[in-house]
């Protein structure tokens, strides 16, 4: 969910939206925003899954320092969605241990 | 190889201080830092500064920093930002990965006569049976997602931690629309300052002292929270379990010095919990133990925003004055005045401890 209007910062005045692809669906992001951000605006919250154990991770510092948050992104993976500004058409792909996964 | 006579590392409150107060003597300073922005956390912390009017009491965070990254621009400091110090040498050369205005990366060496390490602190994480599922994160984090990124990280939050960051994120919790379901605290009393404190209380937010968390429940992300009373040893009270109804943990539990730059400079450290565990020692000057370089903000040890710019200001006077741009005399003044404010900002219940620690810190650093 959008924090569209703050009492502190007012209204959010970013108007102009981009289409990112996650794991082959569209959605909507806003300009230059943070990847993490376009997804947690859509209910996104699993990144990835570990390679062991397979456990699902999702954000956990949101300033680059920890890595639970990196995803496949235009086929690079390992890629800090936190620290990482979408682009128009980016793809975006759930991580599976150190790869896209097997779909 | 390039050359410069500063180059500051981390582009933080203290880093960007530092760099002014060298700067506007006349030194020919130069601030790397890995983010796309510059102002470190400060762009987070939307609520008014604490203090007197001499420390900015009443200005918000991100003011400041607009503030700060504006006189850094007047007095002609270079920021290269999106780029990475990954080598530090014993003559004082820095290697830098550098992102280039198309994007493309570039390696550089750069010639310092002084360097400043302000890479800041990270976030303490706490282990409980369930804690690395999605919807577990730092309470910085969650600052970050509703203040920077305007997005909330869930609708039902439980924060971990009174302290001041636990019950101001908790506070921008609420103000940007999410639900607090409560605020928990394994001491009996709450950690942080008795206005914030007030604050969410007003709103209605239960604070649960001698409270622990136990387990977060969930398929895939966070679904429940059990939380439970602990004794007076910490340890957890059977049969005092809630079941929390929350989408989100937030863990505000303190934070510690990232000082591994320090450390690969051989920077002498010693373990100082009040200051958040493992920090490199310095002097009065903020000079570690290795000459010429400095430590600034809470890499120097955590403590907050105001002391991290005065330690900054420290350093760049220091450092103004080894590289003769100012006098012995007049650079004598300038710390003094500097280190008032910075002993008034150490005072109070709150303040005392970290005074005797940094105390502690400059009487182990002449050992």
């Amino acid at each position: 969910m959008r924090v569209d209007n703050h009492i502190i910062l007012g209204k959010d005045e970013r108007k102009e939206t981009i289409e990112i692809k996650v794991d082959g669906k569209t959605i909507q992001a806003k300009k230059g925003e943070m990847i993490i951000a376009a997804l947690m605006a859509n209910g996104i919250r699993i990144n990835r899954y570990t390679v062991k154990k397979k456990e699902p991770r999702g954000i956990f510092c949101g300033i680059g320092q920890c890595t639970d948050c990196v995803m496949v992104v235009n086929g690079k993976p390992n890629v800090r969605t936190c620290v990482t500004p979408v682009e128009d058409g980016m793809i975006i792909e759930t991580q599976y241990g150190v790869e896209r996964g097997n779909r | 190889m390039i050359e410069k006579e500063v180059v500051v590392i981390g582009g933080g409150p203290s880093g960007f201080s530092a760099a002014v107060e060298a700067a506007k003597r006349g030194a020919e300073v130069l601030v790397v830092d890995e983010n796309l922005r510059a102002g470190g956390q400060l762009f987070k912390q939307i609520h008014k500064f604490f203090g007197s009017s001499t420390h900015q009491a009443g200005v918000r965070g991100i003011d400041i920093a607009s503030e700060l990254l504006e006189q850094a621009r007047e007095c002609g400091v270079e920021v290269w930002l999106n780029s990475v110090v990954v080598g530090l040498f014993k003559e004082k050369k820095v290697t830098i990965k550098k992102t280039l205005a198309d994007n493309s990366e570039k390696l550089e060496i750069i010639q310092a006569k002084k360097i400043v390490i302000a890479t800041g602190a990270s976030e303490n994480a706490v282990r409980f049976k369930g804690w690395t599922l999605p919807g577990v994160m730092g309470a910085g984090a969650a600052q970050t997602m509703i203040n920077v990124n305007r997005v909330l990280p869930g609708k039902r939050i439980l924060m971990i931690g009174s302290g001041n960051v636990g019950l101001i994120v908790s506070n921008q919790l609420l103000q940007a629309g999410a639900e607090v379901v409560g605020v928990i605290e394994a001491a009996p009393q709450i950690g942080g300052y008795g206005v914030h404190a007030a604050k969410i209380r007003r709103a209605g937010v239960p604070i649960y002292t001698s409270h622990t968390i136990q387990e977060a429940r969930g398929k895939k992300n966070v679904e429940k929270a059990v939380i439970c009373e602990v004794n007076d040893k910490w340890q957890p009270i059977r049969g005092t379990e809630k079941i929390l109804e929350v989408d989100t943990i937030t863990i505000a539990a303190g934070l510690k010095p990232l000082i591994e730059l320090a450390m690969m400079h051989d920077c002498k450290c010693s373990f100082i919990p009040q200051l958040g565990g493992w920090v490199p020692l310095h002097d009065k000057n903020m000079e570690s133990t290795n000459p010429g370089i400095y430590l600034v903000g809470d890499v120097a040890g955590v403590e907050e925003a105001n002391t991290a710019l005065e330690e900054g200001r420290l350093a760049g006077t220091a450092i103004a004055e080894t590289l003769k741009y100012i006098s012995l005399g007049n650079a004598r003044k300038l710390k003094k005045e500097i280190w008032q404010r910075l002993n008034e900002l150490r005072m109070g219940p709150f303040g005392e401890k970290r005074m005797l620690a940094k105390n502690n810190i400059l009487t182990a650093y002449k050992i």
